[in-house]
């Protein structure tokens, strides 16, 4: 069995007004089929409002689905009894860095989930030490989380979520409040620990860019499964792409372009090596 | 002018006092503060100012930085001093107009200015070489007891631990919007008192929604972390009192008994 599997998976936000009446549905997850294999890498992609956070937090139980059946590890989410096992093997971290560290000082934060799930206390030692030390934040162990940058924090929160030792970490739109810096510094982050740790990773997110390392991406659109793929596969449909509203990278792009124009390139460019190379076979 | 609010200040020194348990602490200082009000006589006086500098040196926080705060207190100071010299009955050392200063006045208006003046020194030292950290763990162990007749000690330590956290963020975030309604031509200065509560209107809306956006996220994000109350939870650092602690614990001890004993025999 996946670690992961979802099949006709839905979600609906109900809206009702004083008298219980309701006033409107709002469908966040439209039957959607999710397959994730232990220490895999998935994406998943998608425009403002696509469903792809209503997505993230049913993985960490945080939301139950309205219908269909959903598989974390081997536990039924549906069932009430299965939540902390599942919290426990599918760690989540969010996209505001600052409102999810609770700790005035970044060991006692990272030292916050082994607290909840009693690990005795020279274990937690270990771990907090193991789990700042894969994030590069050992050096800080002893500040306020006050005077990190976004980057830095966001690599407590990953670290958090780490000493809890999960199969699986969520991140959903980690990226997304860091400048160009903290973005690196927490995707070179999110690398490590699916090559070194052995971790899945779903990483949720609308830039493109940071998805080319995944090893399967899925696009969500209105609460769809729209495209599923291997990132190339992905990337070589720009004009479906763009119908979703998303951008694909700029390399990727340009290589677009160049083959409209006639320049024979193959599809589904990631990087800028692959284009220098594929155009100096070309001359 | 918001950086200036400083909330459970703590002067870090390498001291004796900084490395008792806090549960020690919070005890020694409820039995200080019940020798101010049970001392009697300049005898009970001397033993209670020995044992309040004693400590202060032992603390290794200068003088002059805890002096520093009463300054909070001098309005008060003043009215009790101007309440106890006027008002007390008793015989009259001096009289003019309408008002009489009495010989028990005079004493009581001491008194009770070095207790109110003792009771801040003493309380702030707790806060001085205690980290807030700390201290909401030394509340949460001491009130433990009180579970039993459902008082929700772990969520209300969570709480204060919680809060103190944010102080900070919510302080830059006022600065923020701040700033932002300044802007736009927002004006914070310049009125009476009314114009200018008036004008606080537009920081404290957007401030309050922000804060129940942030609240709501990090009970999503300790959620997502298995928080789940406080059972079954072991701790990182899990207080444990150590062979100072039991000293600290006799000396209080002996100093309570000895302002008992002065009140009884003097």
């Amino acid at each position: 069995m996946n670690f992961i599997e979802a099949r006709k998976l839905v979600h609906e936000y109900i809206r009702r007004d004083e008298n219980d009446n309701v006033e409107s549905i709002l469908t966040a997850l439209d039957e959607v089929n999710l397959d994730v294999k232990q220490g895999e890498f998935v994406a998943i992609l998608g425009h403002n409002g696509s469903g792809k956070s209503t997505l993230a937090k049913h993985l960490n139980v945080l939301l139950r689905p309205s219908g269909g059946t959903l598989w974390v590890n081997g536990k039924d989410a549906q069932d009430a009894g299965n939540i902390w096992d599942i919290r426990q093997s599918t760690g989540m971290v969010f996209q505001n860095p600052d409102n999810q560290i609770i700790a005035s000082v970044v060991e006692e934060d990272v030292a916050f989930g082994p607290e909840n799930i009693g690990v005795p206390t020279t274990e937690i030692w270990k771990r907090v030490e193991k789990s700042l030390k894969s994030v590069g934040m050992i050096q800080y162990r002893e500040h306020s989380p006050n005077r990190l940058s976004g980057g830095q924090k966001q690599r407590v929160a990953i670290a958090g979520v780490m000493a809890m030792e999960p199969k699986c970490i969520v991140l959903d739109e980690p990226t997304a409040m860091l400048d160009p810096n903290g973005r690196r510094e927490v995707l070179e982050a999110v690398g490590q620990l699916g090559k070194e740790k052995g971790v899945t990773v779903i990483l949720i997110t609308h830039y493109m860019e940071e998805v080319i390392r995944a090893d399967r991406v899925y696009v969500m659109d209105n609460g769809k499964v729209v495209m599923q793929g291997t990132p190339r596969a992905i990337f070589s449909q720009v004009d479906t792409l763009k119908s979703y509203r998303l951008d694909v990278p700029q390399i990727t792009l340009l290589a677009y372009e160049l083959r409209k124009a006639g320049v024979p390139v193959p599809e589904g460019i990631l990087t800028r090596q692959e284009l220098v190379e594929a155009l100096c076979q070309l001359y | 002018m918001l950086r200036d609010i400083t909330i459970g200040q703590y002067y870090p020194a390498d001291s004796v006092i900084h490395k008792l348990d806090p549960r020690t602490k919070l005890m020694a200082t409820m039995i200080y503060i019940l020798s101010l009000f049970i001392f009697r006589g300049l005898a009970g006086f001397a033993a209670v100012t020995l044992g309040l500098f004693l400590v202060i040196l032992l603390s290794k926080v200068p003088i002059g930085y805890m002096v520093k705060g009463l300054k909070a207190i001098v309005v008060i100071l003043l009215i009790t001093v101007i309440f106890n010299l006027f008002l007390t009955p008793g015989e009259t050392l001096v009289s003019f107009w309408k008002l009489r200063i009495t010989e028990e006045g005079l004493r009581n208006a001491a008194f009770m200015t070095v207790r109110l003046i003792y009771l801040i020194l003493g309380s702030s030292i707790l806060t001085l070489t205690t980290t807030p950290n700390q201290l909401t763990d030394g509340l949460e162990k001491s009130l433990r007891p009180l579970n039993k007749i459902r008082v929700p000690v772990h969520e209300i330590a969570m709480m204060m631990s919680i809060a103190l956290r944010f102080i900070p963020i919510l302080i830059e975030e006022t600065d923020k919007i701040m700033k932002a309604q300044l802007a736009r031509g927002a004006d914070f200065e310049s009125g009476n008192l009314v114009k200018k509560a008036k004008a606080m209107v537009p920081l404290l809306v957007p401030l309050f929604i922000s804060a129940f956006r942030r609240a709501n996220d990090l009970a999503l994000a300790m959620e997502a972390r298995c928080y789940n109350g406080g059972d079954g939870r072991t701790k990182m650092k899990p207080l444990k009192y150590k062979g100072a602690d039991a000293a600290a614990y006799l000396l209080a001890a002996v100093y309570f008994a000895v302002v008992i004993l002065l009140r009884s025999f003097m």
